[in-house]
């Protein structure tokens, strides 16, 4: 690269060149276009006012507020106070709705569904699971099994105040540790684990003594959990003889819950989600797994 | 003849000038073309053009304003004709009614994007029918091929919007400002107070026609009498009047500045155009077997008298001065000519005027020039392989499209398996799988459908919000033109199902046994 003044005319264009000559090409000194130029100087003034306009500058603990005072927290709010104006009808309607009314309405029944969905997303899904599948402890949705009731107003219940939760409306009542508090010793506790699992129809040890195992269950457990070891949804007591089994249904899984005994929470969603919510959530969650079997 | 007289290198399509050029002008006639294209056509900021050789030449070329003169004729009537109808069509289409009962709006043409319809006539298109709309410019392209094999490019001269607004354009100017010889003095002159009236008067028009061309496209996106009634009041969303605005600036600035520009440069038809084109393709073509050599009346009568090859052009310039795209089709076909055809108006009026035939300019095709020029017989065939495939490929695309149309059901239903949990113990033990389904009802008034399931030895089907009837069927009901998602809830009742099942659903609709089944699986452990 030369850098000797080469200034010359281009024979073909008639513009002079800057001298510039790199393998051969030269660079013509063109002015920039007019356009171009005026577009660049009013991105320039706008920047200025940009910045004493909006929030622009960072400083050591803030920043330069703007005179605007504009925020983007505030652009947010009214983009969720049109989002609640355009679902208000709705949400009315909802919330001026029994429950069985959403139910009967395919439109209402519909819109709380879909809230509820979301709302599900939202708060239910880290213990429940994404689709309300459960997890050992964590109860499945999809079944017929409910261990507080399965009915709208039963699930509706469950959601606002818990179980075992802060709320005193919530649902109480707790698996013993029977095993840990002295309340049984290790045979007995080996005797109903294996009757328990013979109420639902699973195989139990040839070595197993179910007699035993009987007597145990009928003077410690049958209060809660019934004679049949139907369960009681009063209590939250599980039913014994069906095929769900919320903590996994090997002997020693059993025995581990009867040692140290059971009792998961559900928090209160009281306060925490509005009316209307609860109410989407309880029709998503009772259309999961549908009443229990009638 | 060394060299051609452009200084400039505008993009054309040279081997017919070329050939032009070298053997029919005879050399004297080279030099009168010189002199008169040569300040036409070299760029008057180029202070060393005639030193430059070719190789230097800028590939840049600014543009020449172009001032077409007012013509008459067969074909401006035929450009007049189409303005009006394609006009027609455009500005007025969405006022017309189309009764299709209470459900549906009453438009012959409509865009609903809000409720994602597309309403033409008694077709009505939901989203996921949307390959319909591409058949249809499938069929348009094919369309245009077929246009181009037979007269190459129609479509620019004679239909193309951009050509349509510009010509009205043109027209308005003309009548405001007069004709090409006004305009271009005014244009030379010092600015008039009449002048500037005129020009104010001109855009003021322009931009009221592009305008009314931004309301007319809104009026297919909403019921036109109602939103014509909310634009006037004001009242209108403000999405309307925004396009309204995009709407007249693109159609001022095409078809008011832009113009021939946007032929030349911008479309890509042109591009494509020239490389699905043959020789047999009809083109507006200067014959000049019969043209050359050209020279004024009286000078041509002496070369006569003499014995001498005499041509038909009188070298008036006619042809030029009427081109929109300022193109002198004596070149030889030329990529900035859109075969608008005025060219072949001026022509044939200049022959009447001094009693030879019509047709000097003609649709023609270089090789029959060529042809009459060495004694060998024209060859016309618009009847050729290409323009059998091209209408055979058209015929069958649009009996597709019918048939599908015909055939197509009103009825649909799509299944989603849930994820998350893939399949759900009952107490019972029995195994139950979740689903998703869509329903979709085309018909303007509800509809009951039966939903069924086979695949599994026995089953019970749940649709949670649905409602069994006395026979025991599961129903679901959905509202006219609508679609409803409902969960479904699948139990294998006899506890049989390995862990992948087939499971075909079945939707029936009972007013009149149109089904429709899709399939998906039953998962169990
Ligand atoms: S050359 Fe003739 S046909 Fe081509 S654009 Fe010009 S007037 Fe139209
Ligand atoms: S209008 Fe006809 S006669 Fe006149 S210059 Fe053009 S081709 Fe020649």
């Amino acid at each position: 690269m030369a850098h000797e003044s080469h200034e010359q005319v281009d024979a073909v264009t008639g513009v002079t060149t800057t001298g510039h000559t790199w393998d051969d090409i030269q660079e013509l000194n063109n002015p920039l276009p007019r356009w171009w130029l005026w577009t660049f100087y009013v991105t320039i003034v706008w920047s200025v006012l940009y910045a004493i306009a909006y929030p622009a500058i960072p400083m050591m603990s803030s920043y330069t507020k703007g005179v605007l005072g504009w925020q983007s927290r505030e652009a947010v709010e009214v983009d969720l106070a049109a989002l609640k104006q355009q679902r208000s009808g709705m949400t009315a309607k909802l919330a001026a709705s029994s429950l069985d009314q959403i139910k009967q309405d395919p439109e209402m029944f519909a819109f709380a569904r879909a809230q509820g969905k979301a709302s599900f997303g939202d708060n239910c899904a880290p213990c429940h699971g994404a689709g309300g599948g459960g997890a050992k402890g964590y109860p499945n949705l999809n079944d017929d099994d409910w261990l507080w009731g399965g009915s709208l107003a039963q699930v509706e219940h469950t959601i606002r105040f818990g179980a075992r939760s802060t709320n005193d409306k919530g649902h109480s009542g707790t698996m013993p540790a029977f095993g840990r508090d002295g309340m049984l010793k290790r045979e007995e506790i080996s005797h109903v684990a294996d009757y328990v699992r013979s109420l639902s129809g699973l195989p139990t040890d040839k070595t197993a003594n179910l007699n035993a195992g009987a007597k145990v269950y009928t003077d410690n457990c049958a209060a809660c959990h019934g004679d049949k070891g139907q369960g009681m949804q009063e209590l939250g007591a599980p039913n014994l003889s069906d095929k769900i089994w919320l903590f996994g249904s090997e002997k020693a899984t059993i025995v581990e819950g009867l040692n140290n005994g059971r009792g998961g929470v559900m928090p209160t969603w009281h306060g925490r989600l509005d009316d209307t919510t609860i109410k989407a959530l309880t029709l998503y969650v009772h259309s999961l797994g549908g009443d229990q079997r009638p | 003849m060394d060299g051609r007289p452009e200084g400039n290198l505008r993009p054309q399509l040279d081997s017919n000038q070329g050939a032009t050029g070298a053997c029919v002008v005879s050399v004297d006639i080279g030099i009168l073309m010189t002199a008169t294209d040569s300040m036409a056509d070299v760029p008057l900021s180029h202070p060393l053009g005639a030193a430059a050789s070719d190789e230097d030449a800028p590939l840049y070329a600014p543009r020449k304003q172009i001032y077409p003169q007012a013509v008459k004729g067969r074909y401006r009537t035929i450009k007049w004709v189409v303005l009006a109808i394609t006009l027609g069509i455009y500005y007025f289409l969405p006022f017309i009614r189309w009764d299709r009962g209470p459900n549906a709006p009453d438009q012959a043409i409509l865009v609903d994007l809000a409720n994602s319809r597309l309403y033409f006539f008694f077709i009505e298109i939901w989203p996921q029918e949307v390959y319909y709309l591409t058949g249809l410019l499938v069929l348009a392209s094919l369309v245009l091929f077929l246009m181009n094999a037979v007269a190459g490019r129609v479509w620019c001269g004679y239909l193309c919007p951009q050509t349509v607004w510009t010509d009205l354009f043109y027209a308005v100017e003309r009548w405001i400002e007069g004709g090409r010889r006004d305009r271009m003095r005014k244009d030379q002159q010092k600015l008039t107070l009449r002048t500037a009236g005129q020009k104010g008067l001109k855009h003021f028009i322009w931009l009221m026609i592009a305008w009314w061309t931004g309301g007319a496209w809104v009026l297919y996106f909403a019921d036109a009498p109602t939103l014509v009634y909310e634009l006037a009041t004001l009242q209108a969303p403000l999405l309307a009047y925004t396009w309204i605005g995009i709407l007249t600036f693109t159609t001022y600035t095409l078809a008011g500045f832009m113009r021939e520009q946007v032929c030349t440069y911008m479309c890509p038809w042109p591009r494509i155009q020239a490389a699905l084109t043959d020789e047999y393709a009809l083109n507006v073509t200067y014959r000049y077997d019969r043209g050359e050599p050209r020279g004024s009346v009286k000078k041509n009568e002496v070369l006569k008298l003499q014995g001498l090859p005499a041509g038909d052009c009188i070298d008036c310039n006619q042809c030029v001065n009427v081109c929109p795209t300022g193109v002198d089709i004596r070149k030889g076909l030329q990529l900035d000519c859109i075969q608008c055809g005025l060219c072949m108006d001026a022509c044939d009026n200049v022959m009447d005027k001094i009693g030879r035939p019509q047709g000097l300019i003609a649709y023609d095709t270089d090789m029959n020039v060529k042809a009459r020029m060495e004694g060998r017989p024209e060859v016309r065939r618009i009847v050729r392989a290409r323009t059998i495939f091209y209408a055979g490929i058209i015929a069958l695309v649009g009996a597709i499209m019918i048939t599908s149309l015909a055939l197509r059901q009103n009825i649909y239903l799509s299944v989603m398996h849930d994820r998350n949990p893939l399949f759900v113990r009952l107490s019972d033990g029995s195994i139950r799988n979740g689903f998703t389904i869509r329903v979709a009802n085309k018909h303007l008034d509800e509809r009951r459908y039966a939903l069924s399931v086979e695949g599994l030895a026995d089953s019970r089907v749940d649709v949670i919000g649905g409602e069994v009837d006395p026979q025991g069927r599961t129903i679901v009901t959905v509202g006219p033109d609508q679609t409803l998602e409902a969960r479904v809830l699948v139990t294998d009742t006899a506890s049989a199902a390995s862990s992948s099942t087939d499971l075909q659903f079945i939707l029936t609709d009972l007013s009149n046994g149109d089904k429709a089944a899709t399939s998906d699986h039953f998962r169990a452990p």
